[in-house]
């Protein structure tokens, strides 16, 4: 599994950066609210973590179509199906190794977006820990859209369509978690533990769904 | 497409073939009888709706409750309907559960559109304004919102009998949207509460306003089993036509 892990991380590597395009992408995104809303500095960082938390939605919904795409042109999705390790836990890696090329390097970037964005330094380390606790979650949900659209020729735009209203829930306890942290009288830590669970449901759930779609598409 | 393919669909469509044609039988008896109840059922509930005393705040806007409450109903039965197909088809495997599923997406979006629709005209004199960004609304549009999704998955194949399994698992991943939608007004305290499924079978409410919102919330589930049917019916129909056509593509092509 670790082996899938690495190889993985190592595909999406050479074939063309998938970090780098999504960190580009959430930096367009980013950039462009303040063009729309104004210069004003104020407002800006009072929405700083929506925009942040949207960005990162956005950015997370990219290459899903991918996820197992490359696997069914060149047949190997048909193997992993037939192997003796769980297929379930196969997918699992693979979306973990997503996350780990799209969702986790919009974490490491949120600082630099966070202080152009006017956010307080208090405002970003809590946004990095909720796009942490979160982001997967989108990934894992993600997971079984890029399974119901693996057949569909032009599956990219469907999935977002598919995806974005079911990850709304991960938005919302998301941008809840940080105004419980920066206003005093809402609570930081339901929301918080909310998202964490949201996670680790759709961890297990995800994949499951996901193995279940791809094993009868495979037959 | 391969003839592999071909001979799996054709193989399908056999085993099927008993089963959907005992339907057309059942659905050509069934669909009279219930487009005349939900004729008489709606003839009687608006007749009520139109006869209910005003309300001593809200005036005649009240009325508005007994078109807007039964199709809120009826935007939720719809998706519980769809999740039942989608076990049919993960488990049973039943050949009509996909067009049973994929029939009730674009008549459940409708309810749903309405359910939205008359409620922004409601919310106009009652709340003064047509759209607010509380609990039960939003997640109504959000179950719209994936309403049009699934049924834009459900168009995206090439072969319709494709799209089954994509469909039902999609439904249920969008399944908890239920429970949130219901408990919504609960769980968030918003403006929509006042006036919700709360009020039903609380002896607040006379009798003179829910009887004929219970007529005709009977109405919205006999206009929607009538209009399934008859959608069902379609949809095999349809799917005769392009196997025959196939077949026939298929002949020519061997010659």
């Amino acid at each position: 599994m670790i082996t899938l892990l690495i190889r993985e991380i190592r595909l999406t590597w050479r074939s063309g950066g998938g970090a780098l395009t999504g960190v580009l992408f959430f930096l367009a995104v980013v950039a462009v609210f303040p063009f729309a809303i104004g210069p004003d500095t104020k407002l800006l960082s009072h929405l700083a973590p929506a925009i942040l938390w949207i960005g990162a939605l956005l950015a997370s919904l990219l290459g899903l179509d991918r996820l197992f795409a490359h696997e069914r042109e060149d047949g190997s999705l048909d193997l992993l199906v037939i192997q003796s390790h769980s297929l379930t836990l196969t997918i699992f890696v693979k979306a973990f190794a997503h996350w780990l090329m799209t969702g986790f390097p919009l974490v490491i970037a949120t600082p630099i977006f966070g202080t152009m964005l006017n956010l307080s330094p208090y405002g970003i380390a809590v946004t990095m820990i909720t796009l942490l606790a979160g982001t997967p979650a989108i990934t894992f949900i993600g997971t079984v859209g890029a399974a119901v659209v693996v057949k569909v020729p032009r599956g990219g735009m469907l999935i977002s369509i598919l995806i974005l209203p079911l990850v709304i829930p991960i938005l919302i306890f998301g941008t809840t978690a940080i105004t419980g942290a920066l206003e005093d009288p809402a609570p930081f830590a339901v929301p918080f533990m909310m998202l964490c669970a949201l996670t680790l449901f759709t961890s297990v759930l995800g994949p499951l769904a996901a193995s279940v779609m791809l094993r009868h598409s495979a037959d | 497409m391969t003839t592999d393919t071909v001979i799996e669909t054709k193989a399908s469509n056999l085993w099927g073939l008993a089963n959907p044609t005992r339907f057309m039988g059942f659905a050509s008896r069934a669909i009279p009888v219930l487009a005349a109840g939900t004729a008489i059922l709606l003839v009687v509930g608006i007749y009520m709706s139109m006869n209910a005393p005003e309300d001593y705040q809200q005036g005649h806007t009240v009325k508005i409750m007994f078109i807007h409450v039964p199709a809120a109903y009826l935007a939720v039965i719809v998706y519980a309907i769809m999740c039942t197909s989608a076990l049919g088809t993960l488990i049973w495997r039943h050949p009509l559960a996909d067009v049973s599923l994929r029939t009730a997406a674009p008549i459940g979006a409708v309810f749903t559109f309405l359910a939205l629709a008359t409620g922004s005209l409601w919310g106009k004199p009652m709340w003064g304004t047509w759209w607010e960004w509380d609990a039960r609304l939003t997640s109504v549009l959000v179950l719209f919102i994936v309403y049009l999704g699934l049924i834009a998955l459900s168009k995206a194949f090439d072969e319709p009998s494709e799209a089954a399994w994509p469909l039902a698992v999609m439904t249920l991943t969008g399944a908890p949207l239920l429970p949130i939608i219901k408990w919504s007004v609960d769980w968030w305290n918003t403006l929509h509460q006042p006036a919700s499924l709360a009020k039903f079978g609380k002896p607040s409410m006379p009798p003179d306003y829910y009887i004929p919102l219970l007529i005709m919330a009977l109405a919205y589930m006999a206009l929607f089993f009538t209009l399934h049917l008859m959608s069902m019916r379609n949809e095999i129909l349809a799917r005769r036509i392009r196997s025959m056509k196939m077949k026939s593509a298929r002949s020519r092509g061997a010659c």
